[in-house]
């Protein structure tokens, strides 16, 4: 169907008109750029975003808020509680749907920092208790060593598992931190691992600080045997966070003889929610890209259109010649349409290609920088986006030569071919 | 060949109903060389698109080659100009944008005639007409004569029934306008039949049959004996 010969026509025709063509042709280009780019952008910063949440992002938190505001069952107010592992018992017999619930503890108050000392040096760190498989629920990733494992929390091991600052801080340029011994308010510490935190900027320095040991260990070691500090609860597979957060929160609420609209006692923190909100947020920068990008597109197209009606008009003569020599109308409008499907096509092809090249070379800049793990990160358009895009320049090629080839179809021969 | 009866054409501008054909009887037969004549304005430009299937008459009987041509849809019309006529215009009306093979070449494309089988019938064409070292002539490289012989060449491309030249010499000097003259009669002699609207007795004269259109009739019908090439 679309043989040598069409696509003679179409080249000599577009050569004719280089300039006017080109202008035009720059349009539809540059929508499709602008929506390889956006959509390229907005995915790095997602990807950035989704980075900082890890692998878990159905996790909730539990902990003991303030004192209670409302008396209750003959309970004045102003009470203070603290979880037990009676309630890590109930919740975990009480509440189905429910993957893992485990008690999480940490040395003074929860983000306080410890004063640790070793040798000459020495540094300040916030001493947190752990199990094992949890480094992802601390958005950390062990780089030398490894993690606490089962046997580690049922012996009450004391090993530790320092953060990259810790190393900087603690040990010596050169000095390979795993096997040696860390004081840590008198009790030792064998060093097993070394872990760096997923998030980046002001906060990664921070979430560096850190050594995580054994919760058992912890709570043993110093003194916390009859307190859990928070109860850290994963739904099972398919279960949203957000069912078993608030049937958990009766349950403490019950157990603790917390009235019910006292609200601020049993305090927790839903992570999928935020994930949710946050994954909610670039749906919306997705639309919002796409919006941008058809929008431009389309008006790329009208120019198109718009070019193509003035070639329409201006090669009256040459389309009335054509009919007396035989054309007819279908051939007449397949002429004008592959014309303008063939430059949309090919203008929104450089545009995808070259958007794609920004997006590698930005990729590829970042990774030579070693920028890989930050806010933004590795902007890609996948495939399947790329070819509704194609699909998308093809529609509008062909809606842009719907009235210009109608008007083609329409010429007079004879009024065409009449002499000025 | 071409049998017409009772034509009626009429053009509405605005109000005013222009009545330009008022009942045309004329028939050409088979390998005749016929000129129409008559004032500007008369209505030869309107009869010759109606013979061409390029227009619609309003009222009377048309046939071409023994087919009746009425209400025709734009496809079969297109259809039927494609094979059965060769037309040549005063404008020549080559693209710009083609050499002169692929100007001659074109009729055949809407024949559905692969490239190279068209290529090739264009360059017999353009051999017939003395232009094969021009054949890659862009229009504007040629002078009026030449591309009025491509244009006869293009007419000739596809062998129609009938060859309509609309003024064929109106925008050349008289030297060329004898030379295109000779051309037709030579093309005549090969059997083709030739309908020429002109305004120039020389060029008339120089027909077997002179048909005279005034007022929307055909006044003058008569061959003219004495110019009758002696045919075999
Ligand atoms: N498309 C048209 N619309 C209105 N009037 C027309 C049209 N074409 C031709 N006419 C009128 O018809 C008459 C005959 O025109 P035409 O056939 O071109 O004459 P000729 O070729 O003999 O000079 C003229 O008066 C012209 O103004
Ligand atoms: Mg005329």
């Amino acid at each position: 169907m679309i043989d040598i010969d069409k696509w003679q026509e179409i080249y000599l025709t577009i050569k004719q008109h280089k300039v006017r063509t080109g202008l035009t042709a720059f349009g539809v280009f540059w929508g499709i750029f602008m929506l390889v780019a956006l959509l390229g952008a907005g995915k790095g910063l997602e990807r950035g975003v989704m980075n900082g949440f890890g692998d878990v992002t159905n996790v909730v938190f539990f902990w003991v808020g303030n004192a209670s505001q409302l008396p209750y069952k003959g309970l004045s107010k102003g009470r203070t509680i603290h979880y037990t592992d009676d309630d890590i018992e109930a919740i975990r017999s009480r509440i189905k749907d429910i993957d893992l619930v485990k008690d999480l503890n940490g040395l003074g108050n929860y983000g306080s920092a410890q004063y640790i000392v070793r040798g000459e040096k020495s540094g300040s760190f916030s001493v947190r208790g752990s199990h094992e498989n949890m480094a992802p629920m601390h958005q950390v990733r062990v780089i030398k060593g490894r993690y606490i494992n089962k046997r580690d929390i049922d012996d009450k091991r004391k090993i530790a598992i320092i953060g990259t600052r810790v190393e900087e801080l603690l040990f010596e340029q050169n000095e390979d931190p795993i096997g040696k011994s860390l004081n840590i308010y008198g009790v030792h510490f064998q060093v097993v691992g070394v872990v760096k935190p997923r998030s980046s900027g002001d906060n990664a320095q921070r979430d560096a600080e850190v050594i995580f040991i054994p919760n058992s260990t912890l709570r043993y070691a110093f003194n916390q045997t009859d307190t859990v500090g928070t109860i850290v609860l994963r739904p099972k597979h398919g279960v949203h966070a957000n069912i078993v957060q608030p049937q958990v929160e009766k349950l403490l609420m019950e157990r603790h003889k917390i009235h019910p609209s006292d609200a601020g006692v049993v305090s927790s923190f839903n992570l999928q929610e935020q994930y949710d909100k946050v994954q909610g947020l670039f749906t919306g920068i997705t639309f919002f890209s796409w919006l941008v990008a058809i929008g431009t597109i389309m008006a790329g197209a009208i120019g198109v259109g718009n070019i193509m009606l003035i070639v329409v008009k201006e090669r009256t003569r040459e389309i009335g010649l054509r009919k007396a020599l035989g054309a007819t109308p279908i051939s007449i409008v397949v002429m004008i349409v592959q014309e303008s499907v063939v430059l949309t096509t090919v203008a929104g092809y450089i545009g995808l290609f070259l958007g794609v090249l920004l997006l590698e070379s930005v990729t590829m800049l970042m990774e030579k920088m070693g920028m890989g793990d930050g806010i933004f990160s590795k902007p890609e358009i996948d495939f399947g986006t790329a070819m509704v895009a194609v699909i998308v320049l093809v529609i509008s090629g062909i809606l842009a030569a719907a009235l210009p080839a109608a008007k083609a179809a329409g010429v007079d021969p004879i009024l065409a071919l009449q002499d000025e | 060949m071409i049998e017409l009866k009772a034509i009626h054409k009429s053009y509405s501008t605005g109000q005013q109903q222009v009545h330009v054909l008022k009942g045309v009887d004329m028939f050409v037969a088979e390998g005749e060389l016929v000129s129409i004549m008559g004032s500007s304005g008369s209505g030869k430009s309107t009869l010759l698109n109606i013979i061409g299937i390029l227009d619609h008459y309003d009222s009377g009987h048309y046939r071409l080659a023994g087919t009746p041509i009425n209400g025709l849809t734009e496809r079969k019309a297109a259809y039927l100009r494609n094979r059965m006529i060769g037309f040549i215009f005063q404008a020549f009306n080559l693209l710009p944008f083609k050499n002169a093979m692929e100007n001659v070449a074109l009729p055949l494309y809407y024949m559905k005639v692969g490239r190279k089988e068209r290529n090739r019938r264009a360059m017999e064409y353009l051999e017939m007409l003395n232009l094969t070292d021009r054949w890659n002539h862009m229009p504007n490289e040629l002078s009026g004569g030449q591309k009025q012989r491509v244009a006869i060449a293009r007419a000739l491309v596809t062998q129609p029934k009938v060859i309509l030249a609309d003024e064929p010499t109106g925008a050349l000097d008289s030297v060329t306008s004898q030379e295109i003259v000779e051309v037709l009669k030579n093309i005549h002699d090969l059997g083709n039949t030739i309908i020429v609207v002109t305004h120039e007795h020389e060029i008339a004269e120089q027909t077997q049959r002179q048909i005279i259109l005034h007022d929307g009739l055909i006044s003058s019908n008569e061959v003219d004996a004495d110019i009758l090439p002696i045919r075999a």
